[in-house]
């Protein structure tokens, strides 16, 4: 088996050379996570004057905390759905727009843009459309017989922050689905063609298969981008009501932290998930791209 | 000499030249008026940096009350802080307890001989901000008071008399039904701020104990007692008026969506900040607006209390340079002037918040030629407050506030009772009250 092995005759040039990506790794990311860490372990009032060690009395409280493991659950369903609707769709839409490429890339370009919004612009539009009172789906809803109000309903809360982020990383999927839909060689499909097979059974048989390592590298990067990107897309929509029913776990840590001024807990929280997306990393590299034939 | 440091020379020498030969002495405020208020207000500091020439004033825009705070406070930790912080009150409980960061105006208007008499300011603003001993610790700046604002065409259309507010909250509901009834709008009224106007305003109208301990004035070990007959009566007839559609819910926190349920006319009433006055009327252009205090249960209170305040006061903040704190005090004695205060009032809706600015605005015959605007200091000021209508003072208030968000969508929502979601209400408030005695 042929390594990649490159060996630098100087012994001081390659920690040279990485010497940059480890100071932002360091300054950006070991150093803040370090200090999380030791926070997390602290009680202190807001201004830092009396400062107490609690060993993990931040971790105990917040697992006795039934609103944090409400937080777990709708992390959970928030997670699963923003997944499960965006990839799909996404795929839908590659597949689709696969039989037009040739002829219209206004079409892909116009899927991308979502992709270039901020989420708390996109939180904001959705914020207006589905708003009870002066927003045009809610009236279009009203309309025909369903009542919408996110302020009070939660589950009618949960779909809009569902919706909002899912429209958000379907450009994302878009792009990635085409490119690896484009990958497929064609003679496979004539072929398959040939034989008899229809264009549904082609899909799935031929087509699929070869784009799953792209499909389960999205699904990861789907499930990070729902638990830990869409704090603008909540903070903007709903602020986690109504009743903390679409309070998910980064918002919990923002306000805990930031509003609520409890530093320890806000902490302890924030290294819940970064053991989590360790986790999911890990799960990438170990699981995912061992076996996902490619 | 090469090229670059000639280049280089040459530009520091021109850059010297530009600085005046005695450099002012330069004060960050930090503070939360966006849009409009926060022109008017950086007017205000030049009006003072144009006073005089020792100290110059740099006011800097930090984002919503939350962020204002939050920043200041990791500024203290990292020993950046700037000298004067406006601070929303519920902050209040958080800035007192923190003793070490905080230089109280009394005491830095007497170390700096700057004139200082706390008389001079409206009793219930000033109460507010008091310690146990009755010295005022920051320098109120922004307050505003709740009050109800109505649709008079709607009210017109409806029958009913444009120029009679409703009074109680019997007639709030008698009104809504009519204006329904009679398809004058669709809604009778909708209200920002639950915690605020529904909750704590409520309970100091009605002369009801928010908490122990004096409404938590007379220390941190203070419980929620709000959970009285009044509070779950008003709490389950803003469910019941829901149901009817009578009520309509503005959403949590501020209520984002209320005054666009006002401008667009589909709610006829609706509570609101007094300081909310200009943008009522900038959006209110196809109707006519009146002004009128809250109602009131008349079966509980003959005579409501005065109203309790919202808005914010201006923190000085420890550890900055000893001749800034000099300049601090200087800009404090112009903040108080009748004029600055009076002009800032009637531009932005805020109460004028000394005996002066209100008699300085009256005789300039403010309120003739806009009839309403002072509703709000009116109600402040009809009785001598008591101690069940001074204020309420808590550590962790922005978070109490939050759960009287999330109880009273659960009770609109269906999920509660008002008994339980009232109860509620206290016992997590109550934890949250714990959590800061214990880390204060």
């Amino acid at each position: 088996m042929q390594t990649k092995r490159t060996v630098f005759p100087n012994r001081i040039l390659p920690y040279l050379l990485i010497a940059p990506q480890l100071l932002i790794t360091v300054v950006f990311f070991l150093w803040p996570a370090a200090t999380a860490f030791w926070q997390s372990f602290l009680r202190q009032d807001a201004f830092g004057f009396k400062t107490n060690f609690v060993w993990f009395q931040n971790y105990r409280r917040l697992f006795a905390d039934p609103l944090y493991m409400d937080a777990f659950g709708h992390t959970m369903v928030f997670a699963v759905s923003v997944t499960i609707l965006s990839t799909t769709i996404a795929l839908t839409l590659a597949a689709a727009a696969m039989r037009v490429l040739r002829t219209s890339r206004i079409y892909s370009t116009l899927l991308i843009w979502p992709y270039a919004v901020a989420p708390a612009i996109a939180g904001i539009l959705w914020w207006f459309m589905f708003n009870p009172s002066i927003g045009i789906v809610a009236y279009m809803l009203r309309s025909m017989g369903i009542s919408w109000n996110h302020l009070i309903n939660p589950d009618n809360a949960m779909v809009l922050i569902v919706i909002a982020a899912t429209w958000k990383q379907i450009s994302y999927n878009f792009l990635f689905f085409l490119a690896a839909l484009q990958s497929v060689p064609r003679s496979l499909q004539e072929a398959g063609a040939i034989d008899g097979a229809g264009p549904v059974k082609r899909f799935w048989t031929i087509v699929f298969p070869l784009i799953s390592p792209t499909t389960f590298y999205l699904v990861v990067i789907n499930i990070v981008y729902a638990m830990f990107d869409t704090f603008g897309i909540v903070h903007a929509t709903t602020q986690g009501g109504p009743a903390r029913a679409t309070e998910i776990l980064v918002y919990k840590v923002y306000f805990d932290g930031f509003i609520g001024l409890n530093l320890g807990s806000s902490a302890a929280q924030s290294v819940i998930l970064m053991i989590i997306v360790v986790a999911l990393t890990a799960i990438q590299f170990r699981f995912i791209e061992r076996r996902v034939q490619y | 000499m090469n090229k670059i440091a000639f280049f280089l020379s040459a530009g520091l020498t021109s850059l010297s030249l530009s600085v005046p030969a005695i450099a002012a002495t330069k004060i960050q405020w930090w503070h939360a008026m966006g849009g409009e208020n926060g022109a008017k207000l950086e007017q205000i500091a030049k009006g003072f940096n144009a006073s005089q020439s020792d100290y110059e004033i740099v006011p800097v825009y930090k984002g919503t009350y939350d962020e204002t705070l939050t920043g200041a406070i990791a500024a203290f930790r990292a020993n950046q802080q700037p000298a004067i912080v406006q601070v929303y009150e519920v902050g209040t409980g958080t800035m007192m307890a923190a003793q070490g960061a905080v230089y109280p105006v009394y005491q830095l208007m007497k170390d700096q001989g700057e004139p200082w008499d706390q008389n001079k300011f409206i009793a219930p603003v000033v109460g507010y901000y008091s310690d146990t001993s009755g010295n005022v610790l920051s320098l109120p700046f922004n307050s505003s008071t709740p009050i109800m604002y109505y649709n008079k065409d709607v009210f017109k259309k409806a029958g009913l008399d444009p120029e009679t507010p409703p009074k109680t909250w019997a007639d709030v509901e008698a009104f809504s039904r009519t204006i329904i009834k009679s398809g004058a709008a669709k809604c009778g009224f909708t209200s920002a701020w639950i915690s605020w106007i529904q909750t704590e305003n409520l309970n100091a109208l009605h002369d009801k104990p928010y908490s122990t301990k004096a409404n938590g004035f007379g220390g941190l070990d203070a419980e929620f007692t709000f959970n009285n007959d009044l509070t779950i009566r008003h709490w389950g007839n803003l469910k019941k008026w829901q149901d009817e559609g009578l009520f309509k819910f503005g959403g949590p926190v501020g209520g984002d969506n209320a005054p666009p349920m006002f401008y667009s006319q589909e709610c006829a009433m609706y509570m609101n900040s007094s300081a909310g006055r200009a943008g009522v009327i900038n959006n209110a252009k196809a109707f006519k607006v009146g002004f009128a205090p809250l109602p009131y249960y008349d079966d509980v209170i003959k005579q409501p209390l005065n109203s309790i305040i919202g808005g914010a006061t201006l923190w000085t903040l420890k550890g900055r340079p000893e001749e800034e704190y000099k300049g601090v005090a200087k800009f404090y004695t112009y903040l108080q002037k009748p004029e600055v205060q009076a002009d800032w009032h009637q531009f932005s809706g805020y109460l004028p918040i000394t005996e002066a600015a209100y008699k300085l605005s009256q005789e300039q015959g403010y309120y003739e030629k806009n009839p309403g605007a002072d509703v709000g200091i009116k109600q402040l000021t009809r009785v001598t407050p008591t101690e069940n209508s001074k204020g309420i003072r808590f550590g962790n208030y922005v978070q109490v506030r939050g759960i009287i968000d999330d109880e009273f969508a659960a009770l609109l929502g269906g999920k509660k009772t008002a008994k339980e979601a009232v109860d509620s209400v206290v016992a997590r408030g109550n934890e949250q009250l714990r959590d800061f005695e214990s880390a204060n």
